[in-house]
Parts: C-alpha cells; sequence; structure tokens
C-alpha cells in the first residue's frame, strides 16, 4: 500500500444533454472549459497553478489533439497548469482519476483534477479514405503535371463524408448488438431491465430533489438538470418501448430505455494530498484506495462469458483479493449503466459458481450486493452518458455520498469499449 | 464593473446640444454623478468646514486624517464638500446662525459636492435642545431637494456624549467620498460599539470572509465585486439554477460558489455548515437573494405569497439566528440586509414584496442588540429604483418617469447600493447598527 492516498475534494460537471439538444453547437472543448470554470469557481481556484489536469474525449476532432491543455488555457486556471489528453473510451474518466490519484499518492504532485468530456452532436466527420488517399498523394507530388494527375484519381463518390460509427472495429457490432447478445446469454429478463432503468430514474430525480447535485453541477447553456432525466419514468412506460438492440435474438429485451442515450457533456472531479487540502480549508469527501483494469477477447472469446462489456467482472476479484475484502464489503456500489443488461449480467457473474470458478477461479462466488445500495443517486440510464465523462461524475457523486454518511467504503465500476473495464474503491 | 447606466436621456442632457436645449426648455437635468474608486481623490474639491458653538473635540484630527485638502479662508474655490458640526447646537435660537452658514457657502459646491450636518440625536432630556437637533433632519432633507448638479446633503446624528469620536470616521468618509453618490437626504445614527479602523483605507476588508446571497446578477453581482475589490474573500450564493452566471461572477473576482435554495429550511444549516469548514466561519453577511411577484392582494394567490415572504424575509430570520447560535459570525461581524423603498413607502402590488422589506427592517431592529453583544452590527439597505435587469423589464414610459423622481433625477446603479453595504461592512462602522439606510436619490415617493 502506498504511503498516503489521494483525496477526493468535489467535483463540477455540466448538466449532461442528448444528443443534437441544447449543446449541439458546443465542441469537447467547450465543455470542458465550462467544467473545470465552475470546478474553479466552486473551489476558488482562479489562476490556482495545479499539479495538473488529465481527461480525454472519446469521439475527438483531429483539431482536439491537446484537447485538455487548450481547455484549462482557455479556464480561470493558472496558465501554468500542465495537462494531458487520456483515452480508454468509456474508462477515460475513472482511468485519469487513477492517473492523477497514484500520482497524488507517489508524492509526485500534490493536486490534481480528472474529467472528460463527450459530444455526439459536434462529432468529428472526417473525409472519405478514397479522397484522403487522393490528396495525400497530389500533396507528395513534386510537379505540377504529376499533381494533375495524383488529382485524376478523384471520383465523385469520394465526396461522401465518412462519419464515426458507434461500433466495434474488429465485429463491426454496434455496443448495443454487443450487449444484447451478453444479456440474452446471461438471461437477463425485460422485466429486471426496466426495473432497473426507472429506479435509476427515480433515485437521480430524487437526489437533485434534495439538493444533492447542487455542488456537483453548474449548469450550462441554460441546462440546469440532466435533459434525459424522466422523474415520472415508471416500468409500466418503459415496458410499452420497441426492442432497440438485438431485433434478430429470440426474445429481444434491450430498447431505448434501458439503454443509455448518446449524450453531450463534461465532468471534472478535483483530488489533492490531505495537505493540499487543508492548507485551502476543502473538506476531503473520500479518498482514492485502489483500483484495477481488465480486458475481455470479445472478439475470440466466449459469447457468455466474454461480452464486450463483461470486464469490470474480471477486475473486481482481483482488486477484492489485493484488498483482502468481499463483495459486500461496501455501502455503496455504482456500477456505470451502459445498459440496464451491462449490470444486471455483471451482477449476475459474480453469483454464477460456475463463471466464479471457471473463469475467476474462486472457491465460492463472489455473491449478491443489497440493491438498494446501488447507484443510489442514479446513473447512466437516467443522467446519460457523455462516454468519457462519466467517471467523474460516478467518482464525485460516490465521493459525496460516502462524505455524507459520515464513513463508509465504495465500489464503482465502468465497462469500456474494447473489451475492458476498470473499477476502484472509494473510502471515507 | 457590471453597472452601467443605461439611461440615454441621462447621456443627452449632459451633452453639449443636449445641456443647452434642457436647460432652455426646463427639462430635468440629472447630472453625471462622481463615483468611488480607490486611487482616486475623496472628494472632487476642497473641504470647507463650519462649526456652531465649540463643536467636536478631536474633528479637526479627524479630518486631517481623510487626507483632503481644507478650503482656505477667503478662497472662491468650488468647492467638494461642506461639513457643518452642529453637535453643540442647543436650540432653534442657534439655527439662524447654521443657515447663515450653509448659505454663505452653498453656491460655492461643485459637481457631486456633498453637504454633510453633524449633530446629535434627540434624547428627550430638553424640548428646546431635541427642537433644534430634530430641526437639522427637515433642514438636510429640503436641502438635499434644492441641491443640483449630483450634490447631495445628509446628516450624521451622534448618539451620545461620550460616542467615540473615532466612530465617526467611517461614516464621514463614506458620505463625503464617491460610494456615497446615490445617499441623498438620509440621517445615519453612529454611536458607540467597537470600530476598529482598517489597517488601510483603501482596502478596508482585506483579511474579511464575506458570504452574498443572491449573487449571479444585478445587484448581488455588485455587491460582491464591491466587497473583493475592498480585499475581502468573497463567497458568492445563488440559487443552482443560476450557477453558470454564478461561476462567471466568481471567476470574475476570484470569489468562490455556493450553489443553493436560500429558502430550503435546511439553508440555514448548511451555510454555516460550509463557512464553517472551508472559512473557519464569517465576518460579513449581505442578505441580498430577493424576489418579486407582483399582483394586488384581492389576486394574490397563496403560494405567491408565501414564496415572496419564504426567500426574502424568512431565509434572512434563519440564517441570523444560526449565526448568533453558531460560532460561525465571528466577533466584530457584519450583516448587512437587504431591504427595499417599497417596504417603506409602499407599493401597489407589492403587499407582499413590502411585507417582506419591511419585515426586514423590524428585524434588523430587534437583532441589533443580540448582536453588539458580540461586537457585531446588523443594518439594513433599502435600494431606491437601480438600474438593474427587473427595472429594465418596466415599460419604457414608467421607467422614464421613475428614474426622474428623485432629487438626483436618476435611476441609482447596482454599484450605488453595493458601497452603501461595502461601508456598513467594515469594521470601523461598528458605531451604525439596527439602521436602515435608503440608496435611493432621495426618492420623491415615500418617507
Amino acid at each position: 500500500m502506498p504511503a498516503r492516498q489521494a483525496a477526493i475534494l468535489g467535483g463540477n460537471r455540466i448538466p449532461f444533454a442528448r444528443s443534437n439538444g441544447r449543446y449541439a453547437h458546443a465542441s469537447n472543448q467547450d465543455m470542458l472549459t465550462a467544467a473545470l470554470d465552475g470546478l474553479a469557481a466552486r473551489f476558488g481556484l482562479q489562476d490556482v497553478r495545479l499539479g495538473e489536469v488529465a481527461a480525454g474525449a472519446v469521439l475527438k476532432h483531429s483539431r482536439d489533439f491537446n484537447l485538455t491543455r487548450e481547455s484549462v488555457l482557455g479556464s480561470v486556471l493558472n496558465a501554468r497548469t500542465p495537462a494531458y489528453d487520456v483515452g480508454q473510451a468509456c474508462g477515460t474518466g475513472l482511468e485519469a482519476t487513477v492517473l492523477v490519484a497514484n500520482k497524488i499518492a507517489l508524492g509526485q504532485t500534490e493536486s490534481a483534477v480528472a474529467g472528460g468530456a463527450d459530444t455526439t452532436s459536434d462529432a468529428p466527420i472526417a473525409v472519405n479514405e478514397g479522397l484522403r488517399e487522393v490528396l495525400l498523394a497530389a500533396n507528395r507530388a513534386r510537379s505540377v503535371p504529376s499533381r494533375l494527375k495524383a488529382l485524376t484519381g478523384l471520383r465523385p463518390n469520394q465526396l461522401l463524408p465518412s462519419i464515426p460509427q458507434n461500433s466495434e472495429p474488429r465485429t463491426g457490432l454496434s455496443m448495443g448488438e454487443h450487449q444484447a447478445i451478453t444479456t440474452h446469454e446471461w438471461g437477463i429478463t425485460r422485466a429486471e431491465q426496466d426495473e432497473l432503468t426507472a429506479a435509476s430514474h427515480h433515485n437521480l430525480a430524487a437526489a437533485y430533489e434534495r439538493g444533492f447535485f447542487d455542488d456537483l453541477v453548474t449548469p450550462f447553456l441554460g441546462l440546469t438538470r440532466d435533459q434525459n432525466l424522466r422523474p415520472d419514468s415508471s416500468v409500466e412506460k418503459l415496458a410499452k418501448l420497441a426492442p432497440a438492440f438485438g431485433k434478430r435474438l429470440a426474445d429481444p429485451t434491450m430498447t431505448a430505455g434501458n439503454s443509455t442515450p448518446l449524450t453531450d457533456g463534461a465532468s471534472t472531479v478535483l483530488l489533492s494530498s490531505d495537505e493540499w487540502a487543508a492548507e485551502r480549508g476543502l473538506p476531503v469527501l473520500a479518498h482514492l484506495v485502489d483500483a484495477e483494469t481488465a480486458a475481455v477477447d470479445y472478439v475470440h472469446g466466449d459469447r457468455k462469458d466474454d461480452g464486450l462489456l463483461m470486464a469490470p467482472a474480471y477486475a473486481l476479484p482481483r482488486l477484492l483479493e489485493r484488498n483482502k475484502l468481499s463483495l459486500q464489503d461496501f455501502d455503496f456500489y455504482e456500477i456505470h449503466e451502459a445498459f440496464a443488461g451491462t449490470v444486471l449480467a455483471t451482477l449476475k457473474a459474480w453469483q454464477d459458481p460456475v463463471f466464479c470458478r471457471d473463469r475467476l477461479g474462486l472457491d465460492h462466488p463472489l455473491g449478491e450486493i443489497d440493491h438498494s445500495r446501488l447507484n443510489v443517486a442514479g446513473s447512466s440510464l437516467a443522467a446519460g452518458h457523455p462516454f468519457a465523462a462519466t467517471g467523474a461524475r460516478i467518482v464525485a457523486t460516490l465521493a459525496k455520498l460516502l462524505h455524507e454518511r459520515g464513513s463508509g467504503r465504495g465500489l464503482i465500476s465502468i465497462c469500456a469499449a474494447g473489451g475492458q473495464g476498470v473499477v476502484a474503491i472509494l473510502e471515507a | 464593473m457590471a453597472s452601467q447606466s443605461t439611461d440615454r436621456y441621462l447621456a443627452l442632457v449632459n451633452s453639449p446640444i443636449g445641456a443647452n436645449v434642457a436647460a432652455k426648455v426646463g427639462l430635468p437635468r440629472p447630472a453625471v454623478l462622481r463615483r468611488y474608486r480607490p486611487d482616486g481623490p475623496l472628494l472632487g474639491g476642497p473641504l470647507e468646514v463650519a462649526t456652531i458653538g465649540a463643536g467636536l473635540v478631536g474633528l479637526t484630527d479627524l479630518l486631517a486624517g481623510l487626507d483632503v485638502e481644507l478650503a482656505a479662508p477667503d478662497s472662491t474655490a468650488r468647492l467638494g464638500a461642506l461639513l457643518l458640526d452642529a453637535s453643540d447646537l442647543a436650540g432653534p435660537d442657534q439655527l439662524a446662525e447654521l443657515r447663515a452658514k450653509l448659505a454663505g457657502s452653498l453656491r460655492r459646491l461643485g459637481p457631486s459636492a456633498r453637504v454633510l450636518l453633524i449633530g446629535r440625536t434627540p434624547d428627550g432630556q430638553s424640548a428646546w435642545v431635541d427642537a433644534g437637533r430634530q430641526a437639522l433632519d427637515g433642514i438636510v432633507r429640503s436641502l438635499a431637494k434644492e441641491l443640483r448638479s449630483g450634490a447631495t446633503a445628509n446628516l450624521i446624528q451622534l448618539d451620545a456624549a461620550d460616542t467615540p469620536l473615532t466612530n465617526l470616521a467611517a461614516p464621514v468618509r463614506f458620505l463625503l467620498s464617491g460610494r456615497s453618490a446615490y445617499v441623498d437626504g438620509q440621517v445615519l445614527r453612529v454611536g458607540g460599539g467597537v470600530a476598529p479602523a482598517p489597517g488601510d483605507w483603501a482596502a478596508p476588508l482585506a483579511g474579511k470572509t464575506a458570504l452574498v446571497t443572491g449573487a449571479a446578477r444585478g445587484i448581488g453581482a455588485a455587491i460582491a465585486e464591491v466587497l473583493a475589490r475592498d480585499g475581502a474573500s468573497v463567497v458568492v450564493a445563488d440559487l443552482p439554477a443560476a450557477g453558470q452566471a454564478l461561476a462567471k461572477v466568481a471567476n470574475r473576482i476570484g470569489a468562490s460558489t455556493l450553489q443553493l435554495d436560500i429558502a430550503a429550511p435546511q439553508a440555514a444549516d448548511t451555510v454555516a455548515e460550509y463557512l464553517t469548514q472551508r472559512h473557519g466561519g464569517v465576518d460579513i453577511v449581505i442578505h441580498n437573494a430577493g424576489i418579486t411577484r407582483d399582483k394586488l392582494l384581492a389576486n394574490m394567490k397563496p403560494e405567491v405569497w408565501d414564496s415572496v415572504l419564504a426567500v426574502n424575509l424568512l431565509s434572512q430570520l434563519r440564517i441570523n439566528e444560526k449565526l448568533l447560535d453558531s460560532a460561525t459570525l465571528r466577533e466584530g461581524g457584519r450583516v448587512v440586509c437587504l431591504a427595499s423603498t417599497s417596504g417603506i413607502a409602499g407599493n401597489r402590488g407589492q403587499t407582499n414584496y413590502a411585507a417582506s422589506k419591511a419585515g426586514v427592517i423590524g428585524m434588523v431592529r430587534a437583532l441589533a442588540p443580540a448582536f453588539a453583544a458580540r461586537q457585531a452590527t446588523i443594518n439594513a439597505v433599502a435600494p431606491g429604483f437601480i438600474d438593474t435587469e427587473m427595472t429594465r423589464a418596466i415599460p419604457f414610459v414608467t421607467r422614464e418617469v421613475a428614474r426622474r423622481l428623485s432629487s438626483l433625477q436618476q435611476a441609482g446603479l447596482p454599484v450605488d447600493v453595493a458601497e452603501t453595504i461595502a461601508f456598513l461592512s467594515q469594521s470601523a462602522a461598528g458605531g451604525v447598527s439596527g439602521q436602515v439606510l435608503r440608496v435611493c436619490g432621495q426618492n420623491l415617493v415615500g418617507a
């Protein structure tokens, strides 16, 4: 164990907007800068030089090559604050948090911000691959005739732009289609998924109502709460939705309701050493204890056990083992709701004796969790999921939940594209 | 500063052609008021001092500390201010002398000059003495209406013979300086109470922590800005929904944001906990958050009534109670509550608003003794017609008329309210408590 643990002091995010909603014209940099400025305002960090800022975006323009540093320069933070981009798909925000927390624990830095932003509205559109090759060839040509010759390769169909796909490059399947297979293989019912979804909306709405997000969210472009939130959502209403993924499967259960919608947003979380926090009179909400990352071979592996979003199921036992904890030793569970099916399949895997024995190498299954401790302030199904922004949202939310409780331990589990997963433990 | 006037008429009559026309036709000619700059002189010209009787012992030293030029005896130069020490006024028979001294100097007043009378608070001991003392009140209120070119007249009443003269320093500075640009025809009582002078009069709030509610825009944002300029570490609070504007204010002035609904039942606890955790307590609390929901009383729905009372009055009561019960407000603390001239003079369609604002005045007067016990003060400031987003929504003609209905013939700016609040927030203003100071350009409507 390291000599010290990084303290989580709080966070700030902008409300998440549905794709092509309020933030249709906001770039990743606009949103990340707004989230940083709101964080600086909350903690009085104007012109403060922080140790570093680490953040990222999943859908990035080529102009965003230095997204985080550019956002820092556009913010009120001291311009001498270094920054770098991190990318691990939907795990970006949590991985960035772990990175800066480790540096703090090692004494390499005293203060840091981790975060992420993503826009599906202001998405990058690249030129057609054929057009790109012709243009590059023309650029390489040394004489006018050879340049013209290269340009004769232009074809009308090259005018079609290349739009980013929400699908896995190696399988061609969208994330929803992948999860539909996993959901089906693990036998997760439609009713279970809709129940989890309704609970997410109700929990998020209740948290807003009691002012829980008063010091976690700063409005942006006229949006004051997450646009996707439906406080009056119910199992009955959700049951009426038509299946959206896995329609070729025998019994499709995944709908637009129990899957996260495409979302725009940004989030940040402030971490530091205990000393840095004390010097500024900033209360410590929680500490980051440990984290673990895992990946599955979803390309060649088993349809059930190696589902695209199943990696957290593998990461957790390693984390528990290292910290001498059981799955039941937590007061809060924050399991990212990429899809309701993801959460439910992961929880089912941890209860499954065969999976736990054969794939996790455990004598006994990890067992059940108390569902009243799961995503108690809502999660991605209600709030939305701007890919890289989800990690910092969850870290700040859990840290505040633990602080409110006075003491305790919380678990974070986030699945990511490419068959990856990040899990972490927070304690207050 | 977020307090630029949008008064086109004022700009017009201060242009060469506009001034000429307005003078010929007899239109009102509001002046561009002299406003405070930390690096600027206290006054626009020399200070003339006159005394009835012996006058206050030590006043000369106090005035020497202001670093202002005193008017030479036979000078004909334009005066920056006329200060008349009438603290020894023994009865009405001495008022003729006072009249003569005032009249001799009034014509020499420069633009935005100050007439400042210092008297004593009537104490009920002698009918003759009190008649004279109270007469000063009438003189100042009438003279303020006669003065032009942005000049103002105000009265300081010294409470008791044993009130330390040092308690006068901050009020005199305030009423002479550009900070009081829109304070006119007012009476300010100065009493005992601990009023330590700041280390630096240009940063009188240095080292202090201040909370300003309703700070996302308008008057609240101006208050936060002025407190920060005067050296305070500021916490700006407003509704979570106003968070984006609030963050902008905070980032402009180096403050921290506290998003919360001040009308929520647990808000007082949240505020106290926040201030204790983050700042170890608080020195200055400005209750600025307020809303209007105008309706004639006969048509007013219960929830409309309740919401205005909850935000404008009950939140202040609860937080003040918490400040007194806990150790959150440090010794020597300052609390300033926003009242309104509506709460003094009344306003059609505003029974709820006027109830809340008059209630604030009652609260301030009742709490002053409890605050005095910890060397703290609590006061109310009642703005008149101030140029804000709220008043910009008033129809053009109504707004133009309302703007001219004061002795200064113009609306005030948010910064004018802010400067008055910043003055009351100084430790040196410790002699002022339990009072209501109007920032209304001597509004012709109401008291």
